[in-house]
This record gives structure tokens, sequence and C-alpha cells, in this order.
């Protein structure tokens, strides 16, 4: 039906750990058309060309942040991303940087998942409230400072751009530090003293070199640098003993 | 028994590959012309103090081709430092508002820009006017 | 986990950015090619008497210690990080190295703003 169909030549990073000592490069030919997302071009090699390649997907729309990758060495979103910017040359598919590879395009996060838990991604009470006293009120202005952290989709594209995370994976890293932002500056959260002891360590915001690539791919515009840098000025604060001076005293209505 | 065997892959010539890295290199190379930069100043200061034959001597040897070229050099690097300085800013600071708007991250670097500009013109005017 | 001591260099780091990201490329410009090469300001600019008198005030001592100092101690702090960057594993050694030359640079700085007199 398709009188002029397009081939693409998607280069995939292989490992198999029980048979290849490293990972191999290897090339696929890969018809598509132009709404074909790269997601969709490995679901054709899974389906057609060969059932053996391994990758994580779900939703396909940017929103469950399983389909992380590195797309001609920069991390993408597979589903968000379309073969037809790469064509008529060829594209190389690996898995996303800075995280051992377990198989093909799979990497293990383990070390992502325990420093979530360490900075306890959930609110804190400020203070203990009952049913009676209501909902908590906050002004637009006080939601603005967390809502744009609180986007993010835990896709890891900001730890496979961070070089420093790459250097030192002790880096509490970019989205973990950007979460316990978002909950620091939510009015309804007890705030720093929750989340210090993560955020003042070396391996907290004191790695971070303001590289800035974190923000440039995030997908969901979280600014990750803008977390971290943000609480190096709180840190110091707290650190010369002068924050809790600073700090929003209101309690959350 | 589990097959797994995870795969590490090293970091060496990272920022090679990348244009962002190298430009990010570039701005931490910056502060290696600083460094240099403020060591002549010092140097400078020394000779002050040593009378004004040995001061006319610094002077003298930042007139050498070799001392322009490194200040042409370092005057690329250090402005590179202060574009990117201001542009980075606003992230260490908290998210501000005027009338109930975001004021955007770009107006509080171009803020940092004017001042830069304004300090320079306000310097080169101190020097000049006699 | 123990609390990171980075706050005390990252401020000087901070202060020091923030003084080169105003004065650097000026000064560099005049100090280094304008005046030098006797373009755009009259040829006694860097003289000795003004330049000396400038050394010998209140203002002037502040200006040219905060310059040389925090020029330095921002420099310093960067290029410490950096090695970490390109791969060089530095640890209590470099830093000792790094930040030293910054401190030293101050107390000579210091000192040589006290002998140049009032």
């Amino acid at each position: 039906m398709a009188d002029t169909e397009k081939i693409i030549e998607i280069e995939v990073l292989r490992y198999r750990p029980e048979q290849d000592p490293e990972p191999v490069l290897q090339t696929y030919q890969v018809p598509f058309t132009d709404d074909m997302s790269v997601l969709q071009g490995l679901q054709y090699i899974k389906d057609y060309l060969d059932g053996t390649v391994s990758f994580r997907w779900s939703c396909r729309m940017a929103i469950c942040g399983s389909c992380g990758m590195m797309i001609d060495g920069e991390p993408k979103l597979s589903c968000k991303t379309f073969l037809r910017e790469y064509y008529p040359g060829k594209l190389r598919v690996e898995a996303l940087a800075h995280f051992p590879i377990e198989r093909d395009l799979v990497v293990g996060i383990d070390d992502f998942i325990g420093k979530l838990e360490s900075i306890k991604p959930y609110i804190i009470p400020r203070e203990p409230r009952t049913l009676e006293q209501g909902e908590y009120l906050q002004t637009p202005a006080q939601r603005d400072q967390y809502e744009q952290f609180s986007s993010c989709i835990n896709c890891l594209l900001c730890y496979a751009a961070c070089p420093q995370y790459g250097l030192n994976p002790d880096f509490t890293g970019p989205a973990a530090l950007a979460l316990a932002h978002r909950y620091n500056a939510d009015t309804r959260d007890k705030g720093w003293e929750a989340r210090q002891e993560v955020v003042n360590a070396e391996a907290g915001v004191w790695r971070c070199m303001l590289v800035g690539y974190c923000s440039e791919v995030c997908p969901k515009g979280v600014d990750p640098a803008h977390a971290i840098n943000q609480n190096k000025v709180n840190s110091t604060l707290d650190y010369f003993g002068v924050l809790k001076f600073l700090l929003p005293k209101g309690a959350a209505k | 028994m589990s097959a797994r065997k995870p795969y590490v892959r090293s970091m060496d010539g990272w920022w090679r590959k990348n244009p962002f890295f190298m430009r990010y290199m570039a701005r931490e190379a910056s502060a290696v012309f600083l460094a240099i930069y403020a060591v002549i100043l010092l140097a400078g200061l020394l000779r002050l103090s040593q009378g004004p034959a040995a001061y006319e001597a610094w002077l003298a040897a930042l007139t050498h081709p070799l001392a322009i070229v490194f200040h042409g050099i370092a005057l690329i690097m250090v402005a590179y430092h202060a574009y990117t300085w201001w542009k980075v800013m606003p992230k260490t600071m908290p998210m501000l508002h005027v009338g109930g708007r975001r004021i955007p991250e770009i107006t509080l670097s171009a803020v940092g820009w004017a001042a830069w500009l304004a300090a320079s013109l306000i310097v080169y005017a101190l020097v000049r006017g006699l | 986990m123990k609390r990171a001591n980075e706050p005390i260099f990252w401020s000087l780091f901070g202060a020091g950015g923030v003084l080169s990201a105003l004065l650097g490329p000026i000064l560099i410009l005049i100090t280094g090619i304008v005046v030098p090469t006797g373009t755009g300001m009259p040829p006694d600019a860097m003289a000795y008497p003004r330049v000396l008198a400038l050394a010998q005030s209140w203002c002037g001592k502040a200006a040219l210690l905060a310059v040389i100092s925090l020029f330095l101690w921002h420099a310093m702090h960067r290029i410490y990080h950096s090695l970490h960057d390109l791969g060089i594993h530095a640890g209590a050694g470099a830093a000792a190295v790094c930040y030293g030359i910054a401190l030293v640079a101050t107390l000579a700085t210091a000192y040589l703003l006290l002998i140049i007199g009032f």
C-alpha cells in the first residue's frame, strides 16, 4: 500500500549477560512512517526482526517514565522521540547512561529507588491536623514554589544526563533532590528539618557542579538544577545557623 | 541460579561526547585564566611595594606580545564565565512573583547582565577620568 | 550522614564568582590590553603614583584585597572540583594545595597592602 516506504537504520546496543562478555552494537533496517516514535521502531524490531531485543515501556505517552534510553548519545524517552528526526541517517539506541546494564536496553535502577526512599517522598505534616480543621489552604504563590517539581515521572533521564552521578554513584542525584525540594517547599510539609541530613551531606546537594544538563533533558520541565542549587543556599544558611530565622513560619491553615 | 551480570560502562572521555559538556568544561576552564590573572595582579602589587623601578618593569612585562595574547584569551574566557554566571544565578533563588505572576529566569539573568555592563562602564570611567 | 563543610568554600566561591562576573572582564581588558597597548586610555592610567595612591587608600586596599583574594577563592574552588571531572581523583592533598594557594595569596595581599603604607 505504501508506495514510498522509507527504511531507517537503527543500531541497538545489545547485551546478553549469558553470552556477551561486553555490549555490542547490532543494526536493523526498520520501515517507518513519519508518525512513528523510536519506541515503535523498537517494537517493530521485536515483533518482526528480532524477538530477543529487551526494553522497558508502558504508557507510550511520556507519563510513566519507563522508556528512557540514550538515543544518539542523548537521554530521551523513546516514546517521545521520532524516527523522522534521524532520517535519512541512522540512529543509535543504547541503555540509559550511568546505570548498570542488565540486558540490552534494560538498566538496574535499584540505586535510584534507595535514594528516592532516603528523601522521604511524602508529606510529613508540619503539625497534627484533624478532619474538623478542614483542608489546607495555599496561595497560588505558595503552590508555585513546589508545583513544577511535583511533575517528576522518575524516568531517570536526569541521572543519565548528570556526569557527576556517572563519576560518583553515591550522589543522591537530580530527581531525588528535586523531589526532596518538592516536599520541603510545600507549606503543608514540615520542611527542611525532615530531610536536611540527606540534603546537607557531601553526597547531597554538594556533589552538584551545576552542569545543568539534567534540566535540559527533563521531559516534564522539572528543572532539577534549580531545586538543587536553591538548596545549596539553604544548606549554607543552615550550616551557619541562620536558616531557621528565614524559613516561613506560617502554619498551614 | 541467577544469570545476571550487570555491565558498568566507562566514563572515559565523557565530556568530549556532547557539545553541552564541552561548553561546561569551557566554563570550568575559565577559572584557570581567572586564577592566573589574579596572580598577575598580586605580582603587580608586590612590584608596587618594591618601588617605582620594579613597578615599571611589571608594566613593561604586560606589553609583551605573549602577555597581550594571554589577556585576550583570558578576556574571552572570563567573559564566558560572567555570561554563564548570570544565566544560572536565578537557579539559586526561590520562585519570585510580582503581581501574582512568576518572574521568569531570563528576566533575573538580564538584571545580572545589566549589572555587569553597568559595573564595567563605571570602572572604565573611574580609571579613565583622571 | 555527616554534614558537609562545603558551605564555607562555596560561600567564598560565590562571592568571588559575583565579583569576577561583574569586574573580571573589564579589569582584564583595561590592565591587560587597553593600557599595555596604549589605546583608549590616557597613557598614565596605571602610572606608579596613581596606583600607589590607590593602594594606600582604605577604599583601594579593600578593593585590591577583595579582587585578588575572592578571584582566587572562586577559581581554586572551581579548579579543585574540575580535577574530578577530568578523572583525577583529587583527595585532601589536592584540596590543601588548591585552597592553600587562595589562602597564601590572601595573606600575601593583606601583608603587601600593609607594608605599602597609608
